[in-house]
């Protein structure tokens, strides 16, 4: 991808309702997902967990991969759903660029679909080493949207 | 960064009095210059890690600091475990042990210069680089524990490299106390194939000339001669240290509320080193360390093979391999006296002065070779260990020019295709399997390497022994 084209798609994404967006951090990357419940704000943080590695349009859904975590709040969930995806990505070598999201008293279970990495075609930037504690924050805004964002260790 | 709440001690050193919940005071060591483009994050992480239980003399950062998570990135600091002293998992860092690994080639610049491109390609193509890529190990079972608890040493007894590489590796080669025990089975999982591979992000393979010699009779001990070629390697744990630290940052937080840590952010997640959590980190980061080891002595050979096709003259000799993200028990003055201390170095490099008993017999009067990577396109350093060094921060110096700009910000300015062009005018070769990834790693988005450099040195972390000028760089 080209430097142009993913600081637009972050642009594009961070102005709808529903989105997501790379915020900066001197060494590392944070991902910010939107949402009007937290379902969608923690699909959104992990397109834009995607979006640090290549452009979430170049990987097609093609095989899906199931994910249940735990956590003793929400905030925590959010770091333990993108550390699976990191973990799943890591493993399989895969990309995804679709997730579904349902959260029940503190427990996840996601569904990511994606494809294995093709280095030709999806120029990966950087792999993701993991989720950090910093700028964590999973909340409901004043005006109604859904945030989950943290740093990301690159 | 802000300058009114810190105090000039010297040209190259700026201190915060202990206020509110600190328990030692915050010293930056940086030239004017370096404080003024310093993030103010950097000022927030330094007197946080002031605040943790049981830290020791001060809350360090050294001139290429940055904002890190939790701890600044170039922070150092050292807790005492009967004091009711801490580790922390972010304190280390997610790459567990990423360090540096230079290594001599005995040829001249002249001798490799027609064959430049030629060389990139074939290291290019041995040494698995990028997003997605597996080495030609593959590790489980009981083979992964013993590469857990042998690091390089392991390597060499399985063929990569040699014997006499080990004297010239940080801890002989093998990290002591490791417990693969307490590497979780997802841990182990993600380094199966990852062993022998260099990453992503700001890792890389360089090839150098010795461009300066700033002190004669150390360069020579180093085996540093001007005109002459030598290779940096710099990459860390892969995905073991990742998931290791993954791991911990997470239950380490998740547990300091039982554990009693009023922590000032949930990101300084820590635990007193005399706890159940404390002692299970120690021992699976303990085998990050010798993961990292491992990887750093397979690539070299991996290098040493490359050029033995290529050159029959070359004879590729360690000069050293320093590790930037540990903790480290040390024995250092402190107030009068000797204590053993949990040394944190997150983005710091160790930096032992001369006479140190853990140098090896032919460096020990020159002090440790202290190996400071650029970024693609700057010079990197070999720096020397001093005797003021303990006293400055544990032994402790700069590891790297460090960001001065975020990949977001990279992105907008750079394009990977330009910036290789650029610095193949200039005569560097880069090969990189991301034109984004090159964009994200421009020269242009890290500090100014020199003056990091400068600073460290004048500061008394560790003095400057000679400056190396890109030629091929592979990235990660």
């Amino acid at each position: 991808m080209t430097s142009r084209s993913a600081s637009r798609a972050a642009d594009r994404t961070a102005t709808r309702k529903n989105g997501w967006e790379l915020f900066p951090h001197r060494a590392d990357t944070g991902v910010r997902g939107f949402g009007s419940d937290k379902h969608t704000a923690f699909e959104q943080a992990a397109t834009a967990l995607t979006a640090v590695i290549t452009d979430p349009q170049w990987v097609m859904p093609r095989l899906a991969v199931e994910i249940t975590c735990e956590a003793p709040d929400l905030e925590l969930l959010l770091v333990d759903w993108l550390n699976a995806l990191v973990y799943e990505m890591a493993t399989r070598r895969m990309l995804f660029s679709r997730f579904a999201v349902r959260i029940e008293n503190r427990r996840l279970r996601g569904r990511a679909w994606g494809e294995p990495v093709d280095v030709a075609r999806h120029e990966p930037a950087a792999e993701v080493k993991g989720a950090t504690l910093t700028a964590l924050e999973v909340a409901r805004r004043t005006d109604g949207l859904w945030v989950a964002q943290c740093v990301v260790d690159v | 960064m802000d300058k009114t709440n810190l105090s000039q001690v010297s040209t190259v050193e700026w201190r915060v009095e202990p206020s509110g919940a600190m328990r030692v005071p915050a010293i930056i060591y940086a030239d004017e210059r370096l404080i003024d483009q310093m993030d103010d994050k950097v000022f927030e992480q330094v007197t946080n890690v002031a605040k943790l239980p049981g830290i020791v003399k001060a809350s360090y950062a050294m001139p290429d600091a940055h904002w890190g998570y939790g701890f600044p990135i170039g922070g150092v600091a050292a807790f005492d475990p009967d004091r009711g002293g801490v580790v922390s998992a972010g304190g280390v860092g997610f790459d567990i042990s990423c360090g540096v690994r230079s290594v001599l080639t005995g040829l001249s610049r002249a001798e490799i210069e027609p064959f430049k491109r030629i060389l990139a390609d074939a290291l290019f193509a041995k040494i698995p680089a990028g997003v997605g890529s597996t080495g030609r190990i593959r590790l489980g079972g009981s083979d992964m524990d013993a590469m857990l608890a042998g690091g390089a040493r392991w390597a060499v007894e399985q063929g990569y490299g040699e014997a006499a590489d080990l004297e010239r590796v940080e801890e002989g080669g093998a990290m002591p106390a490791a417990r693969p025990d307490q590497v979780s089975p997802r841990a182990k999982r993600r380094q199966r194939d990852e062993m022998g591979t260099l990453g992503s992000g700001n890792h890389y393979l360089e090839v150098q000339e010795v461009a300066e010699i700033y002190d004669t009779d150390a360069a020579a001990a180093f085996g540093l001669r001007a005109g002459e070629v030598v290779v940096s390697i710099h990459c860390g744990s892969r995905g073991l240290g990742h998931q290791i630290g993954t791991e911990f940052l997470r239950d380490m937080a998740a547990a300091a509320p039982d554990l009693g840590i009023a922590l000032p952010d949930r990101e300084l997640a820590c635990a007193p080193i005399h706890s159940a959590i404390g002692e299970r980190y120690l021992g699976a980061m303990r085998a990050g360390i010798n993961c990292a080891l491992a990887n750093r002595q397979i690539i070299g050979h991996l290098t040493r093979e490359v050029f033995a096709a290529l050159f029959s003259k070359a004879r590729l000799e360690l000069l050293f391999d320093v590790s930037h993200n540990t903790c480290k028990v040390e024995e250092h003055e402190i107030d009068g006296g000797r204590r053993r201390v949990y040394i944190h170095r997150k983005g710091a490099t160790r930096a032992f002065g001369p006479g140190h008993p853990d140098l090896p017999e032919s460096l020990r009067p020159f002090g440790q070779p202290v190996l400071i990577g650029g970024s693609m396109g700057t010079a990197s350093y070999v720096l020397a260990g001093t005797a003021a060094s303990e006293a400055r921060a544990f032994s402790s110096a700069c590891h790297g020019a460090g960001r001065a700009m975020s990949r977001h910000r990279a992105l907008k300015q750079w394009r990977g295709r330009q910036i290789v062009d650029q610095l193949a005018d200039r005569g560097i070769v880069v090969k990189s399997h991301s034109s984004r990834g090159a964009a994200e790693e421009a020269p242009g988005a890290y500090k100014d390497v020199d003056a990091v450099v400068e600073a460290s040195d004048r500061a008394g972390l560790a003095r400057k022994v000679a400056k190396l000028s890109p030629l091929v760089c592979v990235k990660g």
